[in-house]
């Protein structure tokens, strides 16, 4: 049957509209998606960075997942990650990113600017500065005990004795200025009309957020915390620098322990798993942030 | 710019990106020839640095039409060790001739990480200049040669005598037993509560440190080890680990070494070497015989008193038992790589390398122990720093690290032991006790034996 030349003509040029995004894509399987498989793969084998296993990698089934079972640092790893999201991404830097940035929009022009420099100082340092200033800052000579010290205060050494708070803090610090940015774009949407309709009808200051605000940027809010979440699963510099996941593990994430197993223990095919087990993570938040996200859009 | 063009300019840049990736790993067939050499180099660490940049000269000189590529690496011995067995696992980046720790030799051989030196060996009459037991540190599991020793070390108690003299503590001091360790830590404690009496490594911040100047010190003294060599098992379970673990929390504990979170710093050392046995606020700690290589002339913390007011004990074992003292010795080696394309080439590089005036710099330079007969009896090595002597004489009571693959991860369980028991996090016994299950898990069962 003879396709009718007008609807041959628009799906060449529906075809021919992709083909711009094709280089990215290209890229994108070549850089990311092929690295992420071999991860996958190497995961179920025992290739190491030296020793027979380097020369010959074994398949062995999942036995790299089986021993995530019997490992004692692997479960306490696992919560440390979650404990690390939970506050320092879906607490920290989302609720005080959301804060801010409505406390923006009610203050003046200079107030709000000037708050707004502070904020994104620490987010335009690329991840390595950031580390190592969050580090002078948290350790036994650093910034803070200093400070305290002016006020008589003999403070304690952070990073060792408090290593999850420090590194927590020093997450939110870095991240905020992300969430305040995605907030501030999402609170000039909301119409003023419906604001002030409210007000009128004596909705208070905090009805109006909960009832009006919250509800009309649901959206962004289900994008940010995607975002952050994914974020601040990988983060893997800040807490390297600062605590390297110590004392006994006592921050030891999930990235800073694939890292441990592979390139310090050359243990290639147990860091691949954890380092599986942190993208399976990610990906069910992502699914939970997704689902959300097309209830909030319907 | 009209959308065909716009496309078909992205597609160029596309083009052109893959195609420059390709052309950058294709050797051109008709350029001179190009051996690649990768070594360690730090802010501390120049010595080799200087020895490759001299051998690359006179290399050069002596073959027209080669080029040396000097790759250094910027890194700690720990990150050293694992750009460089990644750099292994692609002939594209593999170098010709590397700088090689000796506790690697034989897992990194196993891996086909190495060429086999042999019929090279047999053919250099230089060989015969090395002693047997530096010749022994570059053999694999079948006997064969696979890498050429630099120098070797010895660990050794370093003390302050300015310290240990206002502490009433008689000079020269050599401890007989760890009680007289501890004796005399607590004596300078008591002259002065501001100095760190007795420094020894703990936790997993010093890496093989740790291991290396303090743990193995003690628990090679106690008639125990961690790997028996005849049996070809890992020893768990014995007295002297618990023991060993137990000196280091009394250190700790009384506030006899540094404070537990400097311990867990990997900057630590700096520290020791930099600013504490310098300035009089350490007493004495267990350090390696290059000790001299950080304060002599050009050293990163150079100390020109360091002469004067250092001393050296044998490490004691731990009731006096013979032999009396301990000592822990590694040393790095030059290897060539097993994917090398021009073998002929990298070795004679590498002989260049540790021939007698370049070990001779390297040795000096980096107060290593001397493995080469012509450079351990040069004036100039023996008058490099007035312990040369007092740390050689320590090799007859020295042990060596089991270098099997299985060795980082015990390693690495031991520095997590000793972590455990200066943070009290754990007590000696139990952390023994999560020691034992760890090694049984890591190794399997049937390679470890009670003791």
């Amino acid at each position: 049957m003879p396709v009718p030349d007008s609807l041959h003509r628009g799906s060449l040029r529906r075809r021919f509209r992709l083909l711009p995004v094709v280089p990215s894509i290209l890229l994108l399987v070549l850089f990311m998606l092929a690295p992420v498989a071999w991860s996958f793969y190497a995961s179920f084998t025992n290739a190491a960075l030296s020793g027979k296993a380097a020369l010959n990698p074994q398949w062995i089934g999942l036995d790299n997942y089986a021993r995530m079972l019997t490992d004692s640092v692997f479960p306490l790893s696992a919560w440390l990650t979650v404990v690390f999201v939970a506050v320092s991404a879906i607490l920290g830097q989302n609720v005080l990113g959301l804060v801010i940035a409505l406390l923006m929009t009610k203050s003046g022009g200079a107030t709000a600017s000037l708050v707004g420099t502070a904020v994104i100082a620490s987010w335009v340092l690329p991840e390595i500065v950031a580390a190592f200033a969050a580090y002078a800052y948290f350790s036994q000579d650093g910034t803070l005990n200093q400070l305290l010290g002016m006020l008589g205060v003999y403070g304690a050494n952070w990073l060792y004795a408090f290593p999850m708070a420090a590194v927590i803090l020093a997450n939110v610090w870095r991240g905020t200025a992300f969430s305040m940015l995605v907030y501030r774009a999402a609170l000039a949407q909301v119409p003023r009309d419906i604001s002030e309709a409210a007000l009128m009808d004596g909705a208070r200051g905090w009805q109006r957020l909960a009832f009006i605000t919250l509800p009309i940027i649901r959206g962004s809010i289900a994008t940010n915390l995607m975002l952050v979440t994914l974020q601040t699963l990988a983060v893997f510099t800040l807490i390297w620098v600062m605590t390297a996941g110590g004392p006994s593990n006592a921050s030891t994430t999930l990235p800073v322990l694939a890292y441990q197993e592979a390139f310090k223990l050359g243990d290639i095919g147990y860091g691949t798993a954890i380092a599986s087990v942190l993208i399976l993570i990610g990906m069910v938040f992502g699914t939970v942030y997704v689902r959300l996200l097309r209830r909030a859009n319907s | 710019m009209r959308r065909p063009a716009r496309i078909g300019a992205a597609l160029l840049g596309v083009v052109g990106l893959l195609a420059s990736a390709a052309c950058s790993t294709q050797p051109q067939a008709n350029e001179k020839q190009t051996i690649k050499i990768v070594y360690q180099r730090t802010d501390s660490f120049t010595a080799l640095d200087k020895v490759f940049k001299d051998a690359k000269q006179e290399f050069e000189a002596a073959n027209s039409g080669v080029t040396v590529d000097l790759q250094p690496i910027q890194a700690n011995d720990d990150d050293y060790g694992t750009k460089l067995a990644l750099a292994q696992r692609s002939p594209d980046t593999a170098p010709d001739v590397f700088y090689e720790d000796t506790f690697k030799v034989r897992s990194d051989v196993d891996a086909g990480y190495l060429m086999k030196l042999d019929s090279q060996l047999a053919n250099w009459d230089e060989w015969s200049k090395f002693n047997e037991s530096a010749k022994a540190a570059g053999r694999g599991d079948d006997g064969s040669v696979y890498a050429v020793p630099l120098g070797t070390d010895t660990r050794a108690i370093w003390y302050n005598k300015t310290v240990l003299q206002k502490a009433g503590i008689p000079l020269p001091w050599q401890p007989k037993t760890w009680d007289d360790i501890l004796a005399a830590a607590r004596k300078m404690k008591a002259a002065d509560p501001s100095v760190i009496p007795f420094s020894m490594y703990a936790g997993k911040g010093t890496g093989e440190g740790t291991v290396m100047q303090s743990f193995y010190e003690l628990l090679y003294g106690t008639g125990s080890s961690l790997y028996s060599e005849s049996d070809k098992k890992w020893v768990v379970g014995s007295k002297g680990f618990t023991d060993s673990l137990q000196f280091l929390k009394t250190l700790y504990d009384e506030r006899l070494s540094v404070t537990p979170a400097d311990a867990l710093d990997s900057n630590v050392w700096k520290k020791v070497f930099g600013q504490w046995l310098p300035q009089g606020k350490m007493g004495a700690t267990v350090e390696g015989s290059y000790a001299p290589s950080f304060w002599q002339k050009g050293g990163s913390y150079e100390w020109a008193g360091y002469a004067q007011d250092m001393g050296v004990a044998k490490f004691p074992t731990q009731f006096g038992q013979d032999p009396g003292g301990v000592s822990m010795s590694g040393g790095w080696t030059l290897a060539v790589g097993a994917k090398t394309k021009s073998p002929g080439l990298a070795f004679k590089f590498l002989a260049t390398a540790v021939n007698k005036k370049n070990a001779l710099a390297f040795d000096v330079n980096n107060s290593q122990i001397a493995v080469r007969a012509d450079v351990a009896s040069d004036p100039g090595y023996q008058a490099a720093n007035p312990f040369v002597k007092d740390v050689s004489d320590l090799v007859g009571v020295t042990h060596y690290r089991p270098a099997t693959a299985d060795y980082p991860k015990i390693s690495l369980a031991v520095q997590q032991a000793t972590e455990a028991v200066i943070t009290g996090k754990q007590g000696p016994a139990e952390a023994a006790a999560e020691y034992d299950a760890s090694v049984k898990k890591l190794v399997g069962d049937a390679k470890v034996m009670q003791k």
